[in-house]
């Protein structure tokens, strides 16, 4: 388990990270998830130790990380880079074996990943030549080349097609399987909740939740309601314990105030006409978002 | 859940900076940049030696008209042209099939008269006057246009290499700073690593490239027959050979450091100005104050000049047997001080993307 510990970042009077501490657990997709300059960059960064915290600790499985200790780790930087010039095979090998893999497995990783992520009519062309979306699928192939035991990504999605999203999807999805803990950032918010187990929510340098997903989605998780019925649903504003959020002729939407008021509606629903849609309304990470770090 | 089985980490320092410096010199090597300016020095130092061939060669003896060939004993290096009159003399030399004649002429102390045509023949008229006898007091000194050839052929190898290699360097460094994949290379080797690496990349390059230059310079004087120029070189160049290498070491580390300074290749000129001139400098006084021996002496013990100043006075024989040992000595202590000031410099700039870092940052951390 990656465990990030009382981060403390200062550029000078300005508090960028604030007493961060979560976990990222082996086997689980971590989405991280928070405003532009919120901090996950700088964090990300001092997990991977490119950037001195002024307080704080990371360890991984209870052993604090030294010089050398992150050649086990994969990380996809927010500024892409790969040497422009240097082939893009040549260059997964490269990297693989800097971070002390023999030359045979590096060329084989570097081959699978090629291949997997789409790439290997363009294998033996410099970096540069490549289009905006294949670099992005080479700068993930560099984070993954090396078998890391650990992956840090900073927003892998970003510049993607819908098709190489999915194929980065999987891939990553693939790593955590076999028990890599995996955390990524991410603007696209419909991707963090359809792919993360668990979610941390960053705003001004400080964390405000960590957790499951499926935890937090109960957590905010209010009686509201959505119903489509045959008939006109005008008479829900006269319920009890019931206030309608929006109302279009055999269309509902509202919040009740208990489980009995949620029953009655719906009993009188099926006594006024046909049922076609009664469904509790679960709301989006958006939503979710917007009300933490409000 | 189990993780995947690690494989075994190759993680020894020596395979990192040998990895790191392999990529440096491959990245060189298919360059075409540095491909074709290999060429053209190899080109230029071809060019020089069969250029020094032709002049050295014995030029043709001029052709001299006499009419009386016996005013010309005991001159063998013209080539007579008998003519039976003085008037066949002067047609021939109006025609310029003779550089000039010789006619005897009573009137005058010698015995005889000189014809040209428009200019003064002044080489056969030193030949036909007397000269006083001549004694050399220091006949094995070195002549003070060889002095300066080889002052020149020191300097401009070790300011060649320092030219072309250092930019190319605090270039090497930019470029991983601005494509930021220097984030990935931190996150897996050391900084000193990657600073080794490089440094020793680029040295092993520029060491490749003047041993070829050496090779290429080396033979063609044997196969021009300039091999008598070799002979007085010998030592002197094995060692120009050592303190070119510790030279170049050290301005390599400079570069290195100073090039991390900087985010941009545009900028790179900004920071490695001053180490520029460490490199123009000490070409610039040893081709001007060659025949100066104290500005020689001072050079040679200057870590920064001593590489061209020292082997310089070895061959014009003006330094005790113990001077390079002591030069060589101070160089290398300078360079290990200055790798670590470089080592400093990129350390503490590598990781700052954006503005210019200042000297003070640098250095301070």
């Amino acid at each position: 388990m990656l465990e990030i510990r009382n981060l403390d970042k200062r550029y000078g009077a300005r508090q960028v990270l604030d007493d961060v501490s979560f976990d990222v657990h082996p086997g689980r997709m971590t989405g991280f998830v928070g405003g532009n300059g919120a901090g996950k960059t700088t964090t990300m960064r001092i997990i991977l130790g490119v950037l001195a915290a002024d307080g704080g600790t990371v360890t991984l499985d209870g052993v604090p990380l030294r010089d050398g200790g992150r050649r086990r780790f994969g990380y996809m930087p927010e500024e892409r880079g790969l040497y422009p010039k240097m082939r893009v095979l040549e260059q997964l090998v490269y990297l693989a074996r800097l971070h002390g893999l023999d030359t045979a497995t590096a060329t084989r990783n570097a081959r699978e990943l090629v291949e997997r992520l789409g790439l290997s009519e363009r294998a033996d062309e410099p970096v540069e030549k490549l289009s905006l979306g294949n670099q992005q699928r080479a700068q993930i192939a560099a984070a993954l080349v090396h078998d890391p035991e650990v992956l840090v990504l900073d927003e892998p999605f970003s510049g993607l097609d819908p098709i190489a999203v999915e194929t980065i999807v999987d891939v990553l999805a693939d790593r955590a399987a076999s028990g890599v803990p995996v955390l990524f950032s991410s603007h696209q918010l419909d991707i963090v909740e359809r792919l993360c187990d668990d979610l941390v929510i960053i705003a001004d340098g400080r964390i405000r939740v960590a957790g499951p997903r499926t935890a937090l989605r109960a957590q905010h998780t209010t009686l509201r309601y959505e119903l489509l019925t045959s008939a006109d649903t005008a008479w829900l504003r006269e319920q009890p314990g019931i206030d309608v959020v929006e109302f279009d002729g055999d269309y509902a939407l509202f919040d009740a105030a208990d489980e009995d008021a949620v029953q009655r509606v719906l009993r009188e629903a099926t006594a006024r006409g046909a049922v076609l849609s009664f469904a509790r309304q679960h709301p989006t990470l958006a939503q979710i978002f917007k009300e933490v770090v409000q | 859940m189990t993780a995947p089985a690690p494989a075994p980490r190759l993680t020894g320092s020596a395979r990192l900076v040998a990895l790191v410096a392999q990529r440096e010199i491959m990245a060189r090597l298919r360059s075409k940049s540095f491909l074709i300016s290999s060429a053209i020095l190899l080109l230029v130092v071809l060019a020089g030696i069969v250029f020094g061939s032709i002049t050295a060669a014995t030029p043709e003896n001029p052709r001299i008209a006499a009419s009386d060939p016996s005013l010309l004993d005991g001159i063998d290096v013209v080539e007579v042209v008998p003519v039976g009159t003085v008037d066949e003399a002067e047609d021939l030399v109006r025609s310029g099939d003779v550089e000039a004649a010789v006619v005897p002429d009573d009137s005058t102390p010698l015995g005889l008269r000189v014809i040209a045509d428009s200019t003064e023949p002044r080489g056969l008229l030193l030949l036909l006057s007397e000269t006083p006898p001549l004694e050399l007091l220091d006949p094995d000194a070195v002549p003070g246009g060889l002095a300066y050839l080889v002052a020149f052929a020191f300097g401009i190898v070790f300011f060649a290499a320092g030219m072309s290699f250092g930019p190319t360097i605090a270039q090497s460094v930019v470029e991983e700073k601005s494509t930021r994949v220097i984030e990935i290379l931190l996150a897996a080797v050391p900084t000193r690593v990657l600073f080794t690496g490089k440094v020793l990349g680029t040295s092993v390059l520029a060491f490749a490239q003047i041993a070829l230059v050496s090779a290429m310079a080396i033979v063609g004087l044997t196969v021009t027959g300039q091999d008598a120029l070799l002979v007085s070189l010998g030592a002197p160049v094995v060692w120009f050979v050592a303190f070119f290498v510790l030279g170049f070491v050290l301005l390599a580390s400079l570069f290195a450091g100073t090039g991390a300074m900087v985010s941009r290749l545009e900028d790179v000129g900004a920071t490695t100005t001053p180490v520029m001139m460490l490199v123009m400098i000490p070409y610039f006084l040893v081709i001007f104050f060659n025949d100066n021996p104290l500005v020689v002496g001072i050079m040679s013990y200057v870590p920064f000049s001593a590489p061209i100043a020292m082997p310089l006075r070895l061959f014009l024989g003006s330094a005790q047997w113990w001077e390079p040992f002591a030069a060589l000595g101070i160089l290398a202590l300078t360079t290990v001080a200055l790798i670590a000031v470089g080592v400093r410099i990129y350390e503490n700039s590598l990781l700052r993307l954006g503005a210019r870092v200042s000297w003070r940052e640098a250095i301070r951390g």
